[in-house]
Formats: C-alpha cells, sequence, structure tokens
C-alpha cells in the first residue's frame, strides 16, 4: 500500500439536498468529510435513505452536490468523469442485449475510440479475468445474474480506470453466487489494485471485502462510523474466523446504535 | 468446452426449427382465415338466395344486411375466374397479369413514400428527442398533418410536383408525386413510436453513457437507437400498410394512371357489367399490403430475431 500518495477520492464538506426549497425537501446528505486512499477497497454501508448511493453518484459526477466539493484523483468529479477516470457497476447489469458480451465489453473502448485489434484483444483480457472466457460470443440474457455482473465488471474495467465504483452490484443474486463473486472481486481488486468504493447494505459483504466500512446514518446521511478491517488474504475459512465475527459486530453496533437514535 | 458448444449448437438447431414452425404455423392460420371468411360469405349468400333475402327487413340490423344477388355479391367461384379472364376487348391479358402490373406500379410509389417517411420520421423524433421543448412545440403540428384529408392535399402535391419540379437533373413523373403522398402517412407512425422508442432507454444504460462521457452522438447510436429497434419495427408495419394506402388514395385523387388506384377507380365505374373485377382487384390489392408487412417482418428478421432468438415475437 503507498500510504504516501494523494488520496483517489477527497469529499470535503458535501451536502445534497433533493427539492430544495419545496415541501418535500429531503436531506439526503450532511456535510460529509471522507478521504478515500488510493488503492483501498471501502464499502460504504448503511439503512435505506442514509444517502450511501448518493454519494457514490456524486464521486462519480452523476449528481452535483448543493454544498461542499468532491475531488478525484486532485482534479474535480466532474473532470474525472470527462477523463474517464472511473468505472461503474449498478446493481442491474446493464448489459446492452443487443451486444453480446464481447461486443459490451468493447462499447467503452468503442467510444473511446480504442482500434478493432487493441478491442478484441483486451475484451478477451478482460473476459480471461472475470473467468468467462468462452462465453464472449453470447447474449446477456443467455447468462446467469452472476455471469452477467461478472461482465459487467470487466466492462467496468476495460478501460483501465484508476477508480471502481459499485453499487449494490450483487444486490441481484442469490447467498451463494454473492460470496462467489465476492471471492471474484477481491481477486481482481487484488491483482489490478484500483480503488474500489463499494455501497452495499449487507454487513458480512462489507466486512469481508473492506479495507474500511464507512456507516451511515439516514436521515440526513451523516458519517456514523469508520471501522478499518485487516483480514489478511482472504480465504474460505476467513468467513468462519473470529476476527471476521468480531468486525461484523463492530459495524452492526455502529449500525444498531443508529436505528435506537432515529 | 466442446460439450458445451454442442449444446449451444443444439439449442440453436432447435431454436431455429421452432422459427421454422411458428412460420408455417402462421401461413396455415392464414390459408383456413381465408378459407373461412370465403365459407361465411358464401353460406349467407346461399341462405339469402334461399329464403328470398327476407334478413334485409328483420328489424334493426336488416338495414346493415347487404342483399345478395350476384351484382352486390358475386359468387366466390366467379371472383376467382375473373381473375383468368381478360377485361380488355382488345387484349388478351388476364385481369391478374393487370392487377400484377398495377401492384408493381403502386408497390415502387409506396416503398419510395416508406423510405422517405422512415428518414423523415426518424430525423423528427431525434430532434424531438433533443428537446422536450421541441417535442412540445411539434407534436400538435404531426397530430394536425394527419387530420388533414388526404384527398384534398393530393390533387396539390401532384399538381406542384408536375409544375414546379422542373429545375430537378431527373425527369418529375406523377408516380413520385404519389410517393410523397404516401410519405405523407408513413413519417407520423414512425416519428411517434420512434421518439417513443428513443426514450425507451433504460436511464441507468443512460447514467452508464454519461460515466463514459460519451457524445450526445454516441448516446444516441450505441444506446438510444438500437433501444428504439423493437418500437421501430412496429411503426414500420403500421407504415408500410398506410405507405400502400397513401400509394392507391394518391392516384386516385391525383389521378395517376397505372397504379391499383387507376384499376379500382376503372373498375368501380364499370361495376355493374362486371362487380368481380373490383372484387378481384380489392383482394390484389389487400394481398400488397401483406407483401408490404412481410418486407417488413423479413427486415426485422434479419436485424432482431435472427440474433436475439425468441426474444421478439412478431
Amino acid at each position: 500500500m503507498s500510504e504516501q500518495q494523494r488520496p483517489a477520492v477527497v469529499i470535503d464538506g458535501v451536502s445534497k439536498v433533493f427539492n430544495k426549497g419545496k415541501p418535500n425537501e429531503v436531506h439526503a446528505l450532511d456535510d460529509i468529510d471522507l478521504s478515500i486512499e488510493d488503492g483501498s477497497f471501502t464499502s460504504l454501508i448503511g439503512p435505506s435513505g442514509c444517502g450511501k448511493s448518493t454519494l457514490l453518484r456524486l464521486m462519480g459526477a452523476l449528481t452535483q452536490p448543493t454544498g461542499g466539493t468532491v475531488t478525484v484523483n486532485g482534479k474535480s468529479a466532474d473532470q474525472a468523469r470527462l477523463d474517464r477516470d472511473y468505472g461503474m457497476a449498478f446493481q442491474t447489469s446493464g448489459l446492452f442485449e443487443w451486444r453480446n458480451v464481447t461486443e459490451n465489453i468493447e462499447l467503452p473502448l468503442q467510444l473511446m475510440g480504442w482500434d478493432r485489434q487493441d478491442r478484441k484483444e483486451r475484451a478477451a483480457e478482460m473476459l480471461e479475468l472475470v473467468k468467462l472466457p468462452e462465453f464472449g460470443g453470447h447474449y446477456p440474457r443467455e447468462l446467469s445474474g452472476g455471469m452477467q455482473q461478472r461482465v459487467a465488471i470487466a466492462r467496468a474495467l476495460a478501460f483501465r480506470p484508476s477508480l471502481l465504483l459499485m453499487d449494490e452490484p450483487f444486490g441481484a443474486l442469490d447467498e451463494m453466487t454473492r460470496e462467489h463473486m465476492q471471492t471474484e472481486v477481491l481477486d481482481i481488486w487484488e491483482r489490478t489494485g484500483k480503488t474500489v468504493v463499494f455501497v452495499t447494505h449487507s454487513i458480512p459483504e462489507a466486512v469481508f471485502l473492506s479495507t474500511r466500512v464507512i456507516v451511515m446514518s439516514p436521515r440526513p446521511g451523516r458519517i456514523a462510523a469508520d471501522i478499518a478491517v485487516d483480514l489478511g488474504k482472504r480465504t474460505f475459512d476467513t468467513r468462519e474466523s473470529q476476527t471476521f465475527f468480531t468486525k461484523i459486530t463492530e459495524v452492526r453496533e455502529a449500525l444498531r446504535f443508529e436505528d435506537g437514535k432515529g | 468446452m466442446t460439450t458445451r458448444e454442442e449444446t449451444n449448437r443444439a439449442i440453436a438447431r432447435l431454436e431455429r426449427s421452432a422459427a421454422t414452425k411458428r412460420t408455417a404455423r402462421r401461413i396455415v392460420v392464414f390459408v383456413a382465415f381465408v378459407v373461412i371468411l370465403a365459407v361465411v360469405y358464401s353460406g349467407y349468400k346461399a341462405f339469402g338466395q334461399a329464403v328470398g333475402d327476407v334478413q334485409t327487413d328483420w328489424p334493426g340490423i336488416g338495414r346493415f344486411l347487404p342483399r345478395t344477388d350476384d351484382l352486390t355479391m358475386p359468387p366466390v367461384i366467379d371472383i376467382i375466374a375473373e381473375f383468368g379472364h381478360n377485361p380488355q376487348r382488345n387484349s388478351d391479358k388476364p385481369l391478374a397479369a393487370f392487377i400484377a402490373e398495377a401492384s408493381l406500379f403502386t408497390f415502387r410509389e409506396a416503398a419510395l413514400g416508406f423510405v422517405f417517411g422512415v428518414a423523415l420520421g426518424l430525423g423528427l423524433a431525434i430532434v424531438m428527442l433533443r428537446s422536450k421543448w421541441i417535442e412540445r412545440g411539434l407534436s400538435p403540428y404531426l397530430v394536425a398533418s394527419q387530420t388533414v384529408p388526404l384527398v384534398a392535399i393530393a390533387p396539390i402535391i401532384v399538381i406542384w410536383g408536375s409544375n414546379s419540379l422542373d429545375w430537378l437533373p431527373f425527369t418529375w413523373t406523377s408516380w413520385m408525386s404519389v410517393s410523397i403522398i404516401a410519405t405523407y402517412l408513413t413519417f407520423f407512425p414512425v416519428a411517434m413510436n420512434g421518439i417513443r422508442g428513443l426514450q425507451s432507454a433504460d436511464p441507468a444504460s443512460m447514467e452508464l453513457m454519461r460515466s463514459y462521457a460519451a457524445s450526445r452522438r454516441q448516446t444516441l447510436l450505441k444506446l438510444q437507437l438500437p433501444a428504439s429497434v423493437p418500437y421501430l419495427f412496429a411503426a414500420f408495419k403500421i407504415a408500410a400498410t398506410a405507405a400502400i394506402v397513401g400509394a392507391i388514395v394518391g392516384e386516385i385523387s391525383g389521378g395517376v394512371k397505372g397504379g391499383l388506384g387507376r384499376l379500382i377507380l376503372d373498375f368501380a365505374s364499370r361495376y355493374t357489367t362486371g362487380p368481380e373485377r373490383l372484387y378481384a382487384t380489392v383482394i390484389g390489392a389487400a394481398l400488397l399490403g401483406i407483401v408490404a408487412v412481410g418486407c417488413v417482418m423479413i427486415g426485422e428478421y434479419f436485424v432482431v430475431t435472427r440474433k436475439q432468438q425468441g426474444t421478439v415475437t412478431l
């Protein structure tokens, strides 16, 4: 880990108010300060309405803050978007049904003007990375939910962004597939060294994946706890280890405290 | 690996044979429907003949029921036979050949009108997509354009075409004016469904394109247009029949010779000496409409269905 580097994301006094000045005004985020180190795996967790997805979308400049600043790789979030600094994966894979798997992965490369040969090679490389090498010619509807998400991740990483933003990417998957996908994502993270920001509402998922868990509380969205996690190299046994359970308890306590208040 | 590929090939084979079966079934249903129609027609006629057309005196519905004499309802067998007779004294060309030639003429007008209508409709849809204000401003005019009676503007277009377009590098012939009339009916469903389709792109996919910093043009070409394809083909089917109707009506009201419209006008004026001719021509026009929609469906097969077997139902 290179602690000396400038942080990948700096959130400085950020607020987000929806429907400002109207009777249905919602304070989604209130005065958030957060700095995300380069190469880290950070999870945002909290009950629905805590603004975790909004915070992620602010990092991706898909929405603008009503107060404060978001800095990504030393520039404004919008500039980072224009520079294609981040890849994004959502809860729904969002694959284009009229494109086969390879064509889906090639989409961002095509938009960014890669030539055909480079695109083809990169897509094959990415399919290898997400362990679907023989599925390039298939259409999304022919794949299982887990496979679709893997293609979405391959697509998000294809153009080598330094930052990967994931919004409940495994939310729609069954528990077994989910655990499998978590291992896959960790493997990809370890191999590529990307900075990952990961939104989830699953406590074990957040603990298992992250180097840091940000617990958020709702109405207005605030950071309730900032918990560092060090599980070392995750194996099958990690999920049954004492440190894993201790961390889960710690995160759960942080969330319960907030529940009691609200 | 190999077993997976084999499985996929087997699935593809099954899907292909299922598609063939679907097509065969559709043809059988169509033929059966035509036969049933002929049987009902003949049955009603036989009934009317047997009872001396008393059904026209029935209270209420009687006034809507046609008489069954051979002038109002020529026998089915006579209509079929009429295709082989020659309608003109000084030639031995059968009616079927006349109808085929006229159909081809009308089809050419309709096809050209369809192509222009699709281009115009898509263009309008894309312009409307650019701004809500343009959409709101333009929509009422598009709707109004379709309520203007075609019979009124058809002669205007034909006269305008023959009088004002002499500067073109090619000679403007009256059938091209009929194509413009067909365009007039064609662009509307394409524009309306087109804007729906372009707006149907998944919001998450729109955000994805935004995260790639894709330009508006890229978003249109890579996301919004492909997303609108199912909507567009639905519109193309409506537009194909509208183009045929537009061409026939255009020929009739513009006084253009050579197509089905003229043939229908001709045979209608000589109805009393041979109602079968008009019936046969109307059947020809209906077949032409089916051919037009069939062409669209073939296009749809190549663009959509073959790529995503089973996901699109025609």
